[in-house]
Protein backbone atom coordinates (compact mmCIF):
# COMPACT_ATOMS: atom_id res chain seq x y z
CA UNK A 1 0.00 0.00 0.00
CA UNK A 2 1.45 3.58 -0.80
CA UNK A 3 2.17 5.78 2.12
CA UNK A 4 0.53 8.83 2.49
CA UNK A 5 1.73 12.03 0.47
CA UNK A 6 2.35 14.70 2.68
CA UNK A 7 3.68 17.15 -0.55
CA UNK A 8 2.91 17.09 -3.70
CA UNK A 9 4.09 19.46 -6.60
CA UNK A 10 3.17 19.42 -9.90
CA UNK A 11 4.52 21.63 -12.76
CA UNK A 12 6.43 24.53 -10.23
CA UNK A 13 8.00 27.24 -11.90
CA UNK A 14 9.64 30.25 -10.79
CA UNK A 15 11.57 33.65 -12.03
CA UNK A 16 13.25 36.09 -10.75
CA UNK A 17 13.45 39.21 -13.60
CA UNK A 18 15.31 37.04 -16.97
CA UNK A 19 16.38 34.03 -14.91
CA UNK A 20 14.50 30.98 -14.54
CA UNK A 21 14.75 29.41 -11.48
CA UNK A 22 12.47 26.25 -11.32
CA UNK A 23 10.86 25.20 -14.61
CA UNK A 24 8.64 22.65 -13.94
CA UNK A 25 9.42 21.16 -10.62
CA UNK A 26 7.64 18.10 -9.68
CA UNK A 27 7.68 16.53 -6.21
CA UNK A 28 6.45 14.27 -4.21
CA UNK A 29 7.10 13.45 -0.13
CA UNK A 30 5.59 10.58 1.54
CA UNK A 31 4.54 10.44 5.82
CA UNK A 32 7.68 9.32 6.93
CA UNK A 33 10.18 10.01 4.34
CA UNK A 34 13.73 11.75 4.34
CA UNK A 35 14.33 13.14 0.95
CA UNK A 36 18.00 14.60 0.07
CA UNK A 37 17.62 17.30 -3.37
CA UNK A 38 21.76 17.85 -4.27
CA UNK A 39 22.40 20.43 -6.62
CA UNK A 40 24.99 23.13 -7.42
CA UNK A 41 24.91 26.42 -5.32
CA UNK A 42 22.11 28.66 -6.72
CA UNK A 43 20.07 26.04 -8.75
CA UNK A 44 17.08 27.16 -7.20
CA UNK A 45 17.14 24.43 -4.32
CA UNK A 46 16.26 26.74 -1.48
CA UNK A 47 13.56 28.86 -3.84
CA UNK A 48 12.18 25.23 -4.12
CA UNK A 49 11.25 24.97 -0.29
CA UNK A 50 10.68 28.93 0.29
CA UNK A 51 7.92 27.94 -1.96
CA UNK A 52 6.93 25.37 -0.29
CA UNK A 53 6.09 27.74 2.92
CA UNK A 54 5.16 30.44 0.81
CA UNK A 55 7.64 32.51 1.64
CA UNK A 56 8.40 33.17 -1.74
CA UNK A 57 5.58 32.74 -4.44
CA UNK A 58 5.67 30.55 -7.26
CA UNK A 59 4.98 31.95 -10.77
CA UNK A 60 2.72 29.16 -11.72
CA UNK A 61 2.13 25.12 -10.69
CA UNK A 62 0.21 23.34 -7.69
CA UNK A 63 1.53 23.30 -4.04
CA UNK A 64 -0.20 20.59 -2.16
CA UNK A 65 1.19 20.27 1.89
CA UNK A 66 -0.93 18.22 3.69
CA UNK A 67 -3.65 18.48 1.96
CA UNK A 68 -3.86 22.78 1.66
CA UNK A 69 -3.21 24.23 -1.82
CA UNK A 70 -0.66 26.32 -0.86
CA UNK A 71 -0.76 28.58 -3.50
CA UNK A 72 -4.15 29.64 -3.46
CA UNK A 73 -4.99 29.19 0.31
CA UNK A 74 -5.75 32.69 2.36
CA UNK A 75 -3.35 33.82 4.99
CA UNK A 76 -5.43 32.06 8.03
CA UNK A 77 -5.72 28.72 6.18
CA UNK A 78 -1.13 29.41 5.82
CA UNK A 79 -0.66 30.64 9.03
CA UNK A 80 -2.28 27.19 10.26
CA UNK A 81 -0.44 25.11 7.88
CA UNK A 82 3.02 26.47 8.64
CA UNK A 83 2.18 25.32 12.17
CA UNK A 84 2.32 22.10 10.78
CA UNK A 85 5.57 22.41 8.80
CA UNK A 86 9.11 23.11 10.21
CA UNK A 87 11.78 25.03 8.26
CA UNK A 88 15.70 25.29 9.74
CA UNK A 89 17.18 28.28 8.11
CA UNK A 90 20.86 27.87 6.80
CA UNK A 91 22.03 30.20 9.38
CA UNK A 92 19.70 28.71 12.30
CA UNK A 93 17.61 32.60 12.22
CA UNK A 94 17.58 32.50 16.24
CA UNK A 95 16.17 35.70 17.64
CA UNK A 96 19.00 37.23 18.75
CA UNK A 97 17.57 39.28 20.97
CA UNK A 98 16.09 36.06 23.19
CA UNK A 99 17.68 33.65 25.17
CA UNK A 100 17.24 29.76 24.39
CA UNK A 101 14.73 29.61 26.45
CA UNK A 102 12.73 32.38 25.09
CA UNK A 103 13.56 31.66 21.72
CA UNK A 104 11.39 28.21 22.32
CA UNK A 105 8.87 29.72 24.17
CA UNK A 106 8.39 32.29 21.59
CA UNK A 107 6.36 30.17 19.18
CA UNK A 108 4.33 27.96 21.18
CA UNK A 109 3.50 31.52 23.25
CA UNK A 110 2.94 33.61 19.73
CA UNK A 111 0.50 29.95 18.14
CA UNK A 112 -1.51 29.52 21.16
CA UNK A 113 0.18 25.75 21.48
CA UNK A 114 -0.83 23.46 23.80
CA UNK A 115 0.16 19.67 24.38
CA UNK A 116 -2.07 17.67 26.20
CA UNK A 117 0.55 15.73 27.95
CA UNK A 118 3.45 18.52 28.54
CA UNK A 119 2.96 22.10 30.30
CA UNK A 120 5.45 24.46 28.39
CA UNK A 121 8.38 23.92 30.64
CA UNK A 122 8.62 20.37 30.64
CA UNK A 123 8.11 21.00 26.21
CA UNK A 124 10.91 23.73 26.17
CA UNK A 125 12.91 21.12 27.97
CA UNK A 126 12.04 18.31 25.79
CA UNK A 127 12.88 19.86 22.49
CA UNK A 128 16.47 20.79 23.85
CA UNK A 129 16.98 17.55 25.26
CA UNK A 130 16.18 16.30 21.78
CA UNK A 131 19.21 17.97 20.56
CA UNK A 132 21.10 17.10 23.44
CA UNK A 133 21.36 21.10 24.52
CA UNK A 134 19.47 21.59 27.81
CA UNK A 135 22.24 22.91 29.60
CA UNK A 136 22.12 25.91 27.01
CA UNK A 137 18.95 26.74 28.06
CA UNK A 138 19.73 30.53 29.08
CA UNK A 139 22.32 31.58 27.07
CA UNK A 140 21.99 33.92 24.53
CA UNK A 141 22.46 33.06 20.69
CA UNK A 142 25.88 35.41 20.68
CA UNK A 143 27.05 32.91 23.31
CA UNK A 144 26.45 29.61 20.70
CA UNK A 145 28.77 27.79 18.26
CA UNK A 146 27.60 28.10 15.04
CA UNK A 147 26.54 24.09 15.47
CA UNK A 148 24.66 24.81 19.11
CA UNK A 149 23.10 27.20 17.00
CA UNK A 150 21.62 24.85 14.15
CA UNK A 151 21.00 22.56 16.86
CA UNK A 152 18.85 25.28 19.01
CA UNK A 153 17.09 26.15 15.74
CA UNK A 154 16.13 22.65 15.32
CA UNK A 155 14.44 22.41 18.86
CA UNK A 156 12.69 25.86 18.38
CA UNK A 157 11.41 24.03 14.98
CA UNK A 158 10.66 20.42 16.83
CA UNK A 159 8.26 22.37 19.55
CA UNK A 160 5.24 22.42 17.60
CA UNK A 161 5.60 18.83 16.78
CA UNK A 162 5.76 19.38 13.06
CA UNK A 163 4.66 16.57 10.59
CA UNK A 164 7.47 17.92 7.86
CA UNK A 165 10.32 20.04 8.44
CA UNK A 166 12.49 21.07 5.74
CA UNK A 167 15.98 21.45 6.18
CA UNK A 168 18.30 23.88 4.34
CA UNK A 169 21.40 22.79 4.25
CA UNK A 170 22.02 22.16 7.84
CA UNK A 171 25.26 20.73 8.07
CA UNK A 172 26.81 24.13 5.83
CA UNK A 173 29.56 25.72 7.84
CA UNK A 174 30.34 22.67 10.23
CA UNK A 175 33.30 21.26 11.01
CA UNK A 176 32.64 17.30 9.97
CA UNK A 177 32.19 15.94 13.55
CA UNK A 178 29.45 18.59 14.12
CA UNK A 179 28.00 17.88 10.73
CA UNK A 180 27.96 14.23 11.55
CA UNK A 181 26.48 14.50 14.94
CA UNK A 182 23.96 16.99 13.09
CA UNK A 183 22.85 14.65 10.05
CA UNK A 184 22.13 11.39 12.74
CA UNK A 185 20.23 14.31 15.06
CA UNK A 186 18.17 14.53 11.82
CA UNK A 187 17.34 10.27 11.62
CA UNK A 188 16.61 10.37 14.99
CA UNK A 189 14.38 13.38 15.09
CA UNK A 190 12.25 11.37 12.32
CA UNK A 191 12.09 8.50 14.75
CA UNK A 192 10.86 10.32 17.65
CA UNK A 193 8.58 12.70 16.15
CA UNK A 194 7.48 10.95 13.35
CA UNK A 195 8.34 13.60 11.04
CA UNK A 196 8.69 13.85 7.18
CA UNK A 197 11.64 15.95 5.80
CA UNK A 198 13.08 17.95 2.76
CA UNK A 199 17.03 17.90 3.35
CA UNK A 200 18.30 20.68 1.08
CA UNK A 201 22.56 19.55 1.22
CA UNK A 202 25.88 19.66 -0.70
CA UNK A 203 27.00 17.37 2.06
CA UNK A 204 27.18 13.86 1.13
CA UNK A 205 28.19 12.39 4.29
CA UNK A 206 24.54 14.13 5.50
CA UNK A 207 23.30 12.86 2.39
CA UNK A 208 24.12 9.07 2.96
CA UNK A 209 23.44 9.44 6.64
CA UNK A 210 20.11 11.46 6.89
CA UNK A 211 17.88 10.76 3.52
CA UNK A 212 16.04 7.44 2.54
CA UNK A 213 15.85 8.85 -1.42
CA UNK A 214 18.12 11.74 -3.11
CA UNK A 215 17.26 14.07 -6.22
CA UNK A 216 19.54 15.31 -8.42
CA UNK A 217 18.55 19.14 -9.28
CA UNK A 218 19.39 20.78 -12.35
CA UNK A 219 18.72 23.81 -14.15
CA UNK A 220 15.64 24.02 -12.48
CA UNK A 221 14.59 20.66 -12.37
CA UNK A 222 15.12 16.74 -11.08
CA UNK A 223 17.35 15.25 -13.55
CA UNK A 224 17.75 11.61 -11.24
CA UNK A 225 16.10 10.27 -8.16
CA UNK A 226 17.61 7.01 -6.66
CA UNK A 227 19.30 6.14 -3.03
CA UNK A 228 22.48 7.29 -2.08
CA UNK A 229 24.24 3.96 -2.55
CA UNK A 230 22.40 3.44 -6.44
CA UNK A 231 23.46 7.45 -7.64
CA UNK A 232 27.15 7.46 -5.99
CA UNK A 233 27.49 4.06 -8.62
CA UNK A 234 25.36 5.64 -11.36
CA UNK A 235 26.87 5.02 -14.64
CA UNK A 236 26.84 8.84 -15.92
CA UNK A 237 29.66 10.35 -14.46
CA UNK A 238 28.06 13.54 -14.11
CA UNK A 239 26.33 11.96 -11.69
CA UNK A 240 29.26 9.99 -9.66
CA UNK A 241 30.75 13.38 -9.39
CA UNK A 242 28.37 14.76 -6.84
CA UNK A 243 29.63 11.88 -4.53
CA UNK A 244 32.96 12.19 -4.32
CA UNK B 1 30.83 59.53 -41.78
CA UNK B 2 27.16 58.91 -42.14
CA UNK B 3 27.16 55.82 -40.48
CA UNK B 4 28.60 57.23 -37.63
CA UNK B 5 26.45 60.27 -37.21
CA UNK B 6 23.06 58.00 -36.98
CA UNK B 7 24.84 55.68 -34.42
CA UNK B 8 25.83 59.18 -32.44
CA UNK B 9 22.05 60.28 -33.06
CA UNK B 10 20.87 56.72 -31.93
CA UNK B 11 23.04 56.45 -29.05
CA UNK B 12 21.45 60.24 -28.07
CA UNK B 13 18.25 58.91 -28.26
CA UNK B 14 18.75 55.96 -26.37
CA UNK B 15 20.19 57.93 -23.10
CA UNK B 16 16.93 60.09 -23.62
CA UNK B 17 14.88 57.10 -23.33
CA UNK B 18 16.97 55.70 -20.90
CA UNK B 19 16.40 58.86 -18.92
CA UNK B 20 12.66 58.67 -19.63
CA UNK B 21 12.46 54.96 -18.43
CA UNK B 22 14.69 56.01 -15.23
CA UNK B 23 12.11 58.64 -14.82
CA UNK B 24 9.50 56.42 -15.34
CA UNK B 25 10.79 53.76 -12.89
CA UNK B 26 11.29 56.48 -9.99
CA UNK B 27 7.82 57.58 -10.05
CA UNK B 28 6.46 54.43 -10.59
CA UNK B 29 8.67 53.34 -7.49
CA UNK B 30 7.32 56.31 -5.40
CA UNK B 31 3.70 54.98 -6.24
CA UNK B 32 4.29 51.61 -5.66
CA UNK B 33 5.89 52.67 -2.85
CA UNK B 34 3.18 54.11 -1.29
CA UNK B 35 0.64 51.63 -2.39
CA UNK B 36 2.47 49.05 -0.31
CA UNK B 37 2.94 51.66 2.41
CA UNK B 38 -0.96 51.55 2.72
CA UNK B 39 -1.49 48.22 2.57
CA UNK B 40 1.06 47.61 5.56
CA UNK B 41 -0.81 50.45 7.48
CA UNK B 42 -3.88 48.78 7.25
CA UNK B 43 -2.06 45.05 8.47
CA UNK B 44 -0.72 46.69 11.11
CA UNK B 45 -3.78 48.29 12.36
CA UNK B 46 -5.42 44.83 12.18
CA UNK B 47 -2.63 43.06 14.20
CA UNK B 48 -3.24 46.23 17.03
CA UNK B 49 -6.38 44.06 17.84
CA UNK B 50 -5.56 40.78 17.41
CA UNK B 51 -4.34 38.61 20.21
CA UNK B 52 -2.25 37.34 21.53
CA UNK B 53 -1.74 41.37 22.75
CA UNK B 54 2.16 42.24 23.23
CA UNK B 55 1.90 44.11 26.61
CA UNK B 56 5.68 42.84 27.94
CA UNK B 57 7.22 43.52 24.35
CA UNK B 58 5.40 47.10 24.11
CA UNK B 59 6.18 47.83 27.69
CA UNK B 60 9.96 47.11 26.82
CA UNK B 61 10.29 49.04 23.22
CA UNK B 62 8.37 52.01 25.13
CA UNK B 63 10.94 52.15 27.24
CA UNK B 64 13.80 51.38 25.11
CA UNK B 65 13.11 53.90 22.36
CA UNK B 66 12.27 56.60 25.05
CA UNK B 67 14.74 56.40 26.95
CA UNK B 68 17.19 56.15 23.51
CA UNK B 69 15.60 59.73 22.77
CA UNK B 70 15.34 61.05 26.53
CA UNK B 71 18.37 62.91 27.33
CA UNK B 72 18.87 64.22 23.25
CA UNK B 73 14.99 65.83 23.59
CA UNK B 74 15.33 67.64 26.90
CA UNK B 75 18.64 69.17 26.15
CA UNK B 76 17.52 70.16 22.78
CA UNK B 77 14.30 71.19 24.06
CA UNK B 78 16.35 73.03 27.10
CA UNK B 79 18.78 74.87 24.46
CA UNK B 80 15.82 75.80 21.91
CA UNK B 81 13.56 77.37 25.03
CA UNK B 82 17.05 79.41 26.28
CA UNK B 83 18.21 80.80 22.96
CA UNK B 84 14.91 81.56 21.62
CA UNK B 85 14.17 83.89 25.04
CA UNK B 86 17.79 85.40 24.54
CA UNK B 87 16.96 85.89 20.60
CA UNK B 88 13.25 87.58 20.97
CA UNK B 89 13.80 89.21 24.30
CA UNK B 90 15.81 92.39 22.86
CA UNK B 91 13.48 92.97 20.13
CA UNK B 92 9.98 92.89 22.52
CA UNK B 93 11.99 95.03 24.61
CA UNK B 94 12.33 97.64 21.58
CA UNK B 95 8.20 97.50 21.82
CA UNK B 96 7.96 97.40 25.25
CA UNK B 97 6.57 94.04 25.08
CA UNK B 98 8.66 91.95 27.53
CA UNK B 99 6.10 90.84 29.78
CA UNK B 100 4.54 89.10 26.48
CA UNK B 101 8.03 86.89 25.91
CA UNK B 102 7.14 83.72 28.26
CA UNK B 103 3.61 83.41 26.70
CA UNK B 104 5.58 83.80 22.79
CA UNK B 105 8.13 81.27 23.75
CA UNK B 106 5.36 78.93 25.31
CA UNK B 107 3.34 79.60 22.28
CA UNK B 108 6.21 78.52 19.76
CA UNK B 109 7.04 75.92 21.57
CA UNK B 110 4.02 74.15 22.28
CA UNK B 111 2.23 74.96 18.88
CA UNK B 112 5.25 74.50 16.80
CA UNK B 113 8.73 74.14 17.70
CA UNK B 114 8.44 71.78 20.30
CA UNK B 115 6.60 69.04 18.26
CA UNK B 116 8.47 69.15 15.14
CA UNK B 117 12.03 69.45 16.41
CA UNK B 118 11.00 66.53 18.95
CA UNK B 119 9.53 65.01 16.06
CA UNK B 120 12.84 65.16 13.44
CA UNK B 121 14.58 64.52 16.51
CA UNK B 122 12.75 60.59 16.89
CA UNK B 123 12.80 60.45 13.15
CA UNK B 124 16.26 60.60 13.32
CA UNK B 125 16.94 58.21 16.05
CA UNK B 126 13.78 56.29 16.76
CA UNK B 127 12.46 55.51 12.77
CA UNK B 128 16.60 54.95 11.85
CA UNK B 129 16.85 52.54 14.68
CA UNK B 130 13.57 50.59 14.01
CA UNK B 131 14.48 50.58 10.52
CA UNK B 132 17.88 49.20 10.89
CA UNK B 133 17.00 46.93 13.67
CA UNK B 134 14.31 44.98 11.86
CA UNK B 135 15.99 45.11 8.23
CA UNK B 136 18.68 43.47 10.01
CA UNK B 137 16.07 40.75 11.29
CA UNK B 138 15.05 40.23 7.93
CA UNK B 139 18.76 39.94 6.75
CA UNK B 140 19.28 37.09 8.98
CA UNK B 141 16.12 35.65 8.26
CA UNK B 142 14.37 36.03 11.70
CA UNK B 143 11.64 37.49 9.90
CA UNK B 144 11.53 34.79 7.44
CA UNK B 145 11.43 32.22 11.19
CA UNK B 146 8.78 33.96 12.08
CA UNK B 147 6.61 33.87 9.32
CA UNK B 148 7.42 30.10 9.15
CA UNK B 149 6.38 29.06 11.95
CA UNK B 150 2.63 31.14 12.13
CA UNK B 151 3.88 33.53 15.30
CA UNK B 152 3.11 36.91 13.21
CA UNK B 153 5.61 38.73 13.11
CA UNK B 154 3.69 41.89 12.07
CA UNK B 155 2.39 41.88 14.97
CA UNK B 156 5.06 41.24 17.40
CA UNK B 157 7.75 43.15 15.91
CA UNK B 158 5.71 45.52 14.17
CA UNK B 159 2.87 46.59 15.56
CA UNK B 160 4.32 46.29 19.13
CA UNK B 161 6.72 49.27 17.82
CA UNK B 162 4.29 51.30 15.95
CA UNK B 163 2.01 51.51 19.24
CA UNK B 164 5.31 51.87 21.19
CA UNK B 165 6.32 55.28 19.35
CA UNK B 166 2.72 56.61 19.43
CA UNK B 167 2.79 56.59 23.26
CA UNK B 168 6.33 57.80 23.70
CA UNK B 169 6.80 60.10 20.59
CA UNK B 170 3.99 62.28 22.70
CA UNK B 171 5.49 62.44 25.98
CA UNK B 172 8.90 63.21 24.85
CA UNK B 173 7.43 65.95 23.44
CA UNK B 174 5.83 67.18 26.36
CA UNK B 175 9.37 66.68 27.95
CA UNK B 176 10.69 69.03 25.32
CA UNK B 177 8.03 71.59 25.53
CA UNK B 178 8.61 71.26 29.54
CA UNK B 179 12.62 71.89 29.43
CA UNK B 180 11.89 74.61 27.01
CA UNK B 181 10.34 76.71 29.09
CA UNK B 182 12.74 76.16 31.99
CA UNK B 183 15.43 77.28 29.53
CA UNK B 184 13.36 79.74 28.82
CA UNK B 185 12.74 80.74 32.23
CA UNK B 186 16.50 80.67 33.30
CA UNK B 187 17.25 83.10 30.09
CA UNK B 188 14.56 85.72 31.47
CA UNK B 189 16.21 85.74 34.50
CA UNK B 190 19.41 86.63 32.77
CA UNK B 191 17.79 90.10 31.75
CA UNK B 192 15.70 90.69 35.20
CA UNK B 193 14.68 88.62 37.97
CA UNK B 194 11.49 86.89 37.75
CA UNK B 195 9.49 84.94 39.96
CA UNK B 196 8.38 80.96 38.60
CA UNK B 197 4.93 81.89 39.57
CA UNK B 198 4.56 85.17 37.23
CA UNK B 199 6.58 83.26 34.39
CA UNK B 200 4.40 80.52 34.45
CA UNK B 201 1.06 82.68 34.98
CA UNK B 202 2.48 84.70 32.05
CA UNK B 203 3.40 81.30 30.00
CA UNK B 204 0.07 79.73 30.23
CA UNK B 205 -2.31 82.59 30.11
CA UNK B 206 -1.43 82.64 26.25
CA UNK B 207 -1.93 79.20 25.86
CA UNK B 208 -5.62 78.22 25.24
CA UNK B 209 -7.12 74.81 24.00
CA UNK B 210 -6.87 75.69 20.54
CA UNK B 211 -2.56 75.53 21.09
CA UNK B 212 -2.91 72.67 23.26
CA UNK B 213 -5.34 69.77 21.65
CA UNK B 214 -4.08 69.81 18.21
CA UNK B 215 -0.82 70.03 19.11
CA UNK B 216 -0.53 67.03 21.02
CA UNK B 217 -3.23 65.36 18.43
CA UNK B 218 -0.58 65.97 15.74
CA UNK B 219 2.41 64.35 18.04
CA UNK B 220 0.14 61.20 18.38
CA UNK B 221 0.39 60.90 14.23
CA UNK B 222 4.10 61.93 14.14
CA UNK B 223 4.71 59.04 16.65
CA UNK B 224 2.50 56.57 15.06
CA UNK B 225 4.53 57.93 11.54
CA UNK B 226 7.39 57.17 12.95
CA UNK B 227 6.60 54.06 13.92
CA UNK B 228 5.28 52.67 10.71
CA UNK B 229 8.08 53.97 8.75
CA UNK B 230 10.82 52.46 10.00
CA UNK B 231 9.15 49.50 10.53
CA UNK B 232 7.84 49.21 6.82
CA UNK B 233 11.06 50.54 5.65
CA UNK B 234 12.77 47.79 7.66
CA UNK B 235 10.28 44.97 7.00
CA UNK B 236 10.53 45.31 3.07
CA UNK B 237 14.48 45.52 3.48
CA UNK B 238 16.06 43.43 1.07
CA UNK B 239 18.50 40.27 1.73
CA UNK B 240 21.77 42.20 1.34
CA UNK B 241 23.83 44.02 4.50
CA UNK B 242 23.75 47.42 2.76
CA UNK B 243 19.64 47.16 2.93
CA UNK B 244 20.18 47.83 6.31
CA UNK B 245 22.08 50.60 6.13
CA UNK B 246 19.76 51.76 3.37
CA UNK B 247 16.27 51.08 5.43
CA UNK B 248 17.45 53.53 8.04
CA UNK B 249 18.60 56.19 5.84
CA UNK B 250 14.95 55.90 4.37
CA UNK B 251 13.67 55.79 7.40
CA UNK B 252 14.53 58.96 8.25
CA UNK B 253 14.42 60.80 5.17
CA UNK B 254 10.58 59.64 4.59
CA UNK B 255 9.18 60.11 8.51
CA UNK B 256 11.31 63.64 8.32
CA UNK B 257 9.46 64.54 5.03
CA UNK B 258 5.86 63.02 6.69
CA UNK B 259 6.42 65.19 9.68
CA UNK B 260 6.78 67.97 7.83
CA UNK B 261 3.55 67.34 5.70
CA UNK B 262 1.61 66.23 8.51
CA UNK B 263 2.53 69.58 10.53
CA UNK B 264 1.76 71.68 7.42
CA UNK B 265 -2.36 69.80 7.30
CA UNK B 266 -2.32 71.05 10.93
CA UNK B 267 -1.75 74.57 10.75
CA UNK B 268 -3.76 74.79 7.42
CA UNK B 269 -6.74 73.12 9.51
CA UNK B 270 -6.00 75.17 12.90
CA UNK B 271 -5.82 78.46 11.02
CA UNK B 272 -9.00 77.86 9.72
CA UNK B 273 -10.64 77.10 12.72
Amino acid sequence: MEKEKVIEIEKLYKSFREKHILRGIDLTLHKGENLGIVGKSGIGKSVLTKCIVRLIEPDAGHINVLGTDVVTCDGEELNELRKKVGYLFQGGALYDSMSVRENLLFPVRRTQFVDRKLDTEELIERSLRSVGLLDAIDKMPSELSGGMKKRIALARTLILKPQIILYDEPTTGLDAVTSGEISELIQQIREEYQTAAIIITHDMKCARIATDTIRIMKEGLFVTEGTYDELSRSDEKEIRDYFV
Amino acid sequence: MTKNRLNVKQLNLKQKLRVNDDTRNFYNGVFIDLGELVIFTGNVIKQLFQPPFEHRELVKQGFLLGNKSFALVVVTGFIMGLVLTMQMNPILSDFGAQTLLPGVIAVSMVRELGPVITGLICAGKISSGIGAEIAAMRVTEQIDAMEVSGTRPLSYVVASRVLATTIVVPVLVILADAFSLLGAFLAVNIFEETSTTLFMNRAFSMLGFIDLFPATFKTVLFGFFIGLIGSYKGYTAGRGTESVGQSANSAVVASSLTIFVIDLIFVLITSIL
